[in-house]
C-alpha cells in the first residue's frame, strides 16, 4: 500500500500535477526548532565592547562620520550609506569609538574588514529619536528618510530594505509577500519573534503595504510555526489593516526562499531573469517589517535583532541582541558550550556557514549561532563517485540537473554549466543532502560560479584592452591619412600661391617693386642677425682651428639634419 | 569555511547496493524452488570472480579497494549477470562474462559511475555472441524434468563433471518458452497450438513464472524504498505490453499475448534491475520514459523478428548508447525560465 501510495506521489511529482502549495523537490531535514523554543526572547547584558563591522550589508561600504575618541549616543549615525546600495551603521549604544580598524568579521572567507569598535559608557543613553509621520509623507521622502535608518533584510540576506521599497513606476505590486517560512532547521527567531511580537510586526506591514501601494498581504508561514500562525491570525483580526492573509504551507525546505514562497502563496512564478517586483510581488522578512515599524514610528534606526543561539549549548533559546556584541557573550548567556563543540555555525545548518572564530560580532545578517557538535553534524564520509542516481535532481527546487552541474563544474567545464543555468543555482544545498555518494555538489557549483564570474571579469577586461588597441590602432591610421592630406594640401597650396604670384607680377609692377623692397630688407634683417649669433671669437684664430671648426659644424649640421629626418618618420604620438 | 549543508539524510551508495541485492532474495528463492540449488554455486562463483577482479582493478588503476569494493556494486553486477545466465551454465562461463563485465565493461571505462554500459548485459551478450548454444541451453524446471540432480550433482555439472550415469543432457534441459516459440513458429505452427506445451505456464514459462513474481516483488520493494523511480519499469512493462498487445490483437495465431511477453525472458528483471541502472541510464524523469520506450520496442523487435529468443541485453546496450542525447534532449524546465 505504501509502495502505492509513493508511485501515485512520484507520478504526480513528475508530470508537476502536484499541488502548487508544495515546493518541487525539496527536503526534510530534522527540524531541531523545539530546543530554541521553550523560553521566551531573553536580553544580553550589555557587552563592554562592541565590533560594529562597516559591511553588514549587501552593497557599497558606508561612509564614516565619526572619528576615533568621539563619544557617540545610542542610535547616533556612526556612517552613513553611500552610493546606490548601501546601509547606514549606528551606534548600538552610547559609548566611545575606541578605534576603526580592520577585524575578523563574520564572514565565510575568514577576512578581517573594517570595522568601528565601540566601548560602552553603561548608561546605554538614547540620542534623539524623531518619529516620522509617514502616513502624511510622500514615497520619496520616507525613501530618503530610510537610506539612514540601517535597516537590511533580516532574514539573512541583508539587502538594503530602502532598494526593496522603490517602487517601478510601470508596474504596480499588487501582493505583499511575509516572508515567516523560516524553513532551515535550528533557526526560531522569526517564529519567536511572531509568538511575540505579531501586533508589531503587522504595524511594519502596514507601513510597507503604504510604501509599495500593495493592496493585498500574503503572510506565509510552515505549518510547523502553529504558535506563531495563530499569533499573527490573532494580530492580523485585531488590526485595522485590510486584506491581510496568514497562509500556513507544508514544512519543505527550502519554502523560505523568497521565489519560491512567492509561488506558494501566489502561484506565480518569477522569471529567473527579473525581480519579483516586476510581476507586483515585493516580499519582506518579518523581523525586517517589525525593524521598519521600530524606525518609523519611535525614530530607532536598526541596533539590534533576535538571534538564535542552540545546538550544543546548554540552555538554547532566542536572544534580543545588539549589533556588534560579540558571539562569546551569546554563547555564555546560553549557558556555555557542551562538550565536544568543535565549531560555531552562523545561519542554518543547510547554508550557513563555519564561524572564523567566536570573536567575531552579532551582524545584521546573524539569524541564528549553532555550536556544533560531530554528534549534530558528523563530518562527511568520503566522497564516492557520482552513480548518476539522480537524487539531487528529484530534490532540486528550480529543477537543475545538479548531476550534469557536478560534471560540467569538476570538469571546468564552465560554458556547458553555464548552459545548464548553473546560475539559477540558490544553492539550498538539497542536492548534497540528498546524495548518496556524499560529493560536496553546492562546493562545486560556488567554485565553478566564482570561476565563470572571474572568467567573465578577465573577458571583459580583455575586450576594453582590445578595444581600445584597435581604437589607438584607428586613430594612428586616421591622423597618418590626415597629415598626408595636409601634406597633399600644403603641395597644391604652394603651387597655387607660386601662380597667383607670377600672375600678380605681371598685374601690378608697382606692388611688385614695394614687395621686393620688402623682400630685399628681411634679408638684410636675416643677414645681421645671423652675423651678430655668430661666434665673434673665431676671426683671428688659426687656419688648422678654423679647419676643425668648419669640421665640428659640419657634423652638427649633418646630426641635426639626421634627427628632423628621423622625428618626421616616426609619429610623435607613438612616443607617449 | 562555508562547507554546508551540514546535514546529510543519503543512504551511502553501499546501502542502496545492498537494499537492491537484497531485493533479489525472492527471485533466488524462487529459482532454487524452481531450478535447485545449483543457482547459488553460480551466484557464489560471480560473485568471488567479481570481488577479485573488482579489487585488482583498483590496484592496478591506483585506488583505494576498501571503500570500492565496499560499495558492492561488482558484488550487484556479478548478482545480476549470474541470474541472466542459464543456471548450472558451466563454470568457466561464469567466469568469463563476469570478468568481461567487471574489467572491460566497468573499469576499463574508468570504474564506478563513468561505465556508459550496462556491465552485467555486456557480459552477457559477450557470452550470448560467443556461446549462443549453451547461453540458449536452459535446464528444465524440477518438475519437468525427466532427470532431477541434486545439488552434488548440479555443483558437480557446473564444474564440468558428467552426469550421473544414464542421465543425457536432454533429460534435464528444454528449451525455453521463448526459443520454443519462435522455432515453432517458423515452423507454421499457431500460437494457441505452440503454449499448450509442457514448458508453458499460466502466464509465461512453467516454474520460470514464479521467478518472474519474485522480480515484481522486489521490484516494488524498491519502489517502496525509493531506490528506483516508477518512470522505468512502468514506461518498459507498458509500452511492451502495449507493443505485443497491438500485434496480438491483429493476429493473435502468429503472436503471442501481452501476457506472455511480460512473463517470459528477462521482462521482468529487465524492468526493475536491469533498465533502471542509474550509471548507464537517463536521469531526467522524460529521458526515463523514451529510454524505456526504447528498449520495449527494440526487445519486442528483437523477440519477434530477430535472432535471437529475446532481447532485453541488446536493447539496452543500444538505448545505453542513446543515454546522453536522451539527457541532453529531456532537461526539464528550470524555475522560473519559460522553457
Amino acid at each position: 500500500m505504501n509502495a502505492l501510495l509513493n508511485i501515485v506521489h512520484q507520478v504526480k511529482n513528475s508530470f508537476g500535477l502536484s499541488a502548487n502549495n508544495t515546493v518541487r523537490g525539496g527536503v526534510h531535514p530534522a527540524e531541531h526548532k523545539q530546543e530554541s523554543t521553550t523560553l521566551t526572547i531573553g536580553s544580553l547584558a550589555l557587552s563592554k565592547r562592541l565590533v560594529l563591522p562597516l559591511r553588514q550589508h549587501v552593497g557599497h561600504l558606508p561612509k564614516v562620520l565619526v572619528t576615533v575618541g568621539q563619544h557617540v549616543l545610542k542610535g547616533q549615525l556612526l556612517a552613513e550609506a553611500e552610493g546606490n546600495i548601501s546601509a547606514a551603521i549606528h551606534a548600538p549604544t552610547s559609548g566611545v569609538v575606541l578605534a576603526i580598524e580592520d577585524a575578523l568579521i563574520p564572514h565565510p572567507s575568514g577576512l578581517p574588514d573594517q570595522c568601528i569598535v565601540l566601548e560602552s559608557d553603561g548608561q546605554d543613553t538614547w540620542g534623539e529619536r524623531v518619529a516620522i509621520d509617514w502616513r502624511h509623507l510622500d514615497q520619496p521622502t520616507l525613501l530618503a528618510a530610510l537610506r539612514n535608518s540601517g535597516i537590511v533584510g533580516l532574514g539573512g540576506a541583508a539587502f538594503p530594505t530602502q532598494i526593496k521599497l522603490r517602487t517601478n513606476p510601470k508596474v504596480q505590486i499588487k501582493t505583499l509577500v511575509v516572508n515567516a517560512a523560516e524553513c532551515e532547521p535550528y533557526i526560531t527567531c522569526d517564529d519567536m519573534l511572531m509568538r511575540e511580537r505579531a501586533a508589531d510586526i503587522l504595524k511594519g506591514v502596514e507601513i510597507a503595504q503604504y510604501l509599495l501601494g500593495a493592496e493585498e498581504c500574503l503572510i506565509g508561514i510552515e505549518d510547523n510555526k502553529p504558535e506563531a500562525a495563530e499569533a499573527m491570525r490573532q494580530a492580523c483580526a485585531n488590526s485595522a489593516v485590510k486584506n491581510l492573509q496568514v497562509i500556513v504551507v507544508p514544512t519543505q525546505y527550502p519554502s523560505g526562499d523568497a521565489r519560491q514562497l512567492i509561488r506558494l502563496l501566489t502561484g506565480m512564478e518569477v522569471p529567473n531573469d527579473k525581480r519579483s517586483t516586476d510581476v507586483g510581488v515585493q516580499c519582506f522578512n518579518v523581523a525586517t517589517l517589525l525593524a521598519l515599524h521600530r524606525y518609523f514610528d519611535f525614530g530607532e534606526p536598526a541596533l539590534s535583532r533576535v538571534v538564535t543561539i542552540t545546538g550544543n549549548v546548554s540552555t538554547p533559546r532566542n536572544y534580543e541582541v545588539l549589533f556588534g556584541t560579540p558571539v562569546t557573550d551569546l554563547i555564555a548567556a546560553a549557558g556555555g558550550a557542551l562538550d565536544q563543540t568543535d565549531d560555531y555555525i552562523m545561519g542554518g545548518p543547510m547554508m550557513g556557514f563555519s564561524l572564523p572564530s567566536v570573536d567575531v560580532p552579532i551582524t545584521k545578517a546573524a539569524n541564528c549561532i549553532i555550536a556544533s557538535a560531530p554528534q549534530l553534524f558528523a563530518p562527511p564520509p568520503p566522497a564516492m563517485p557520482c552513480i548518476r542516481c539522480a537524487r539531487c535532481a528529484d530534490v532540486c527546487p528550480v529543477s537543475l540537473q545538479p548531476q550534469e552541474l557536478y560534471w560540467f563544474s569538476k570538469s571546468s567545464n564552465l560554458e556547458k554549466a553555464r548552459d545548464y543555468k548553473l546560475f539559477d543555482c540558490i544553492e539550498c544545498g538539497c542536492c548534497t543532502y540528498a546524495c548518496p555518494s556524499n560529493i560536496p555538489l553546492v562546493q562545486y557549483y560556488r567554485f565553478a560560479k566564482s570561476e565563470i564570474i572571474a572568467q567573465d571579469r578577465a573577458k571583459e577586461a580583455a575586450d576594453l584592452a582590445r578595444e581600445r588597441n584597435e581604437f589607438r590602432l584607428m586613430r594612428i591610421e586616421r591622423e597618418k591619412q590626415e597629415r598626408a592630406q595636409k601634406h597633399a594640401q600644403k603641395a597644391v597650396g604652394a603651387q597655387t600661391e607660386a601662380a597667383k604670384e607670377v600672375l600678380a607680377v605681371s598685374a601690378n609692377p608697382e606692388a611688385d617693386a614695394a614687395k621686393k623692397a620688402a623682400i630685399a630688407a628681411a634679408i638684410e634683417r636675416a643677414k645681421a642677425q645671423k652675423a651678430a649669433a655668430a661666434p665673434q671669437n673665431i676671426d683671428k684664430v688659426e687656419p688648422a682651428v678654423q679647419a676643425e671648426i668648419a669640421k665640428i659644424d659640419a657634423r652638427r649640421d649633418a646630426a641635426k639634419q639626421a634627427v628632423q629626418a628621423q622625428l618626421f618618420e616616426s609619429d610623435p604620438q607613438d612616443n607617449k | 569555511m562555508s562547507r554546508s549543508p551540514y546535514l546529510s539524510s543519503a543512504p551511502s551508495v553501499s546501502v542502496i547496493m545492498v537494499k537492491v541485492m537484497l531485493a533479489l532474495i525472492p527471485a533466488i528463492a524462487a529459482y532454487v524452488w524452481v531450478y535447485g540449488a545449483g543457482i547459488l554455486v553460480t551466484l557464489a562463483l560471480a560473485s568471488a570472480t567479481a570481488l577479485t577482479a573488482e579489487a585488482l582493478m583498483l590496484k592496478l588503476r591506483n585506488r583505494p579497494i576498501k571503500p570500492f569494493l565496499m560499495d558492492g556494486s561488482a558484488l550487484l553486477t556479478a548478482w545480476l549477470l549470474a541470474l541472466s545466465l542459464p543456471p548450472l551454465a558451466p563454470w568457466w562461463l561464469v567466469v568469463v562474462g563476469t570478468l568481461f563485465a567487471i574489467v572491460i565493461a566497468k573499469h576499463l571505462y574508468g570504474g564506478l559511475g563513468y561505465n556508459p554500459f550496462n556491465p552485467a548485459m555486456v557480459g552477457y551478450a559477450v557470452l550470448l555472441i560467443s556461446f549462443p548454444v549453451i547461453m540458449t541451453h536452459w535446464p528444465a524446471p524440477l518438475e519437468l524434468a525427466q532427470a532431477k540432480l541434486s545439488f552434488a550433482e548440479q555443483y558437480q555439472f557446473i564444474f564440468g563433471a558428467s552426469l550421473p550415469n544414464g542421465v543425457q543432457v536432454d533429460a534435464i534441459s528444454m528449451a525455453t518458452p521463448l526459443d520454443y516459440l519462435k522455432t515453432q513458429l517458423t515452423l507454421h505452427h499457431q500460437v494457441q497450438d505452440i503454449t499448450t506445451a509442457s514448458q508453458f505456464g499460466a502466464f509465461g514459462a512453467k516454474g520460470g513464472e514464479l521467478v518472474v513474481w519474485a522480480y515484481l516483488l522486489g521490484g516494488l520493494y524498491l519502489l517502496q524504498q525509493r531506490l528506483i523511480t516508477w518512470h522505468l519499469p512502468t514506461a518498459f512493462l507498458g509500452a511492451l505490453a502495449l507493443m505485443a498487445g497491438a500485434f496480438y490483437l491483429v493476429d493473435a495465431n502468429h503472436f503471442a499475448s501481452p501476457v506472455f511477453h511480460l512473463f517470459t525472458g528477462a521482462s521482468m528483471l529487465g524492468a526493475f534491475f536491469i533498465i533502471t541502472d542509474p550509471v548507464s541510464g537517463p536521469t531526467t524523469p522524460k529521458g526515463k520514459l523514451i529510454f524505456a520506450v526504447g528498449i520495449a520496442v527494440l526487445t519486442y523487435l528483437i523477440r519477434v523478428y530477430g535472432g535471437y529468443p529475446d532481447g532485453v541485453a541488446f536493447s539496452v546496450l543500444l538505448m545505453n548508447m542513446c543515454v546522453p542525447l536522451i539527457d541532453a534532449w529531456t532537461q526539464p524546465r528550470v524555475f522560473g525560465h519559460s522553457k
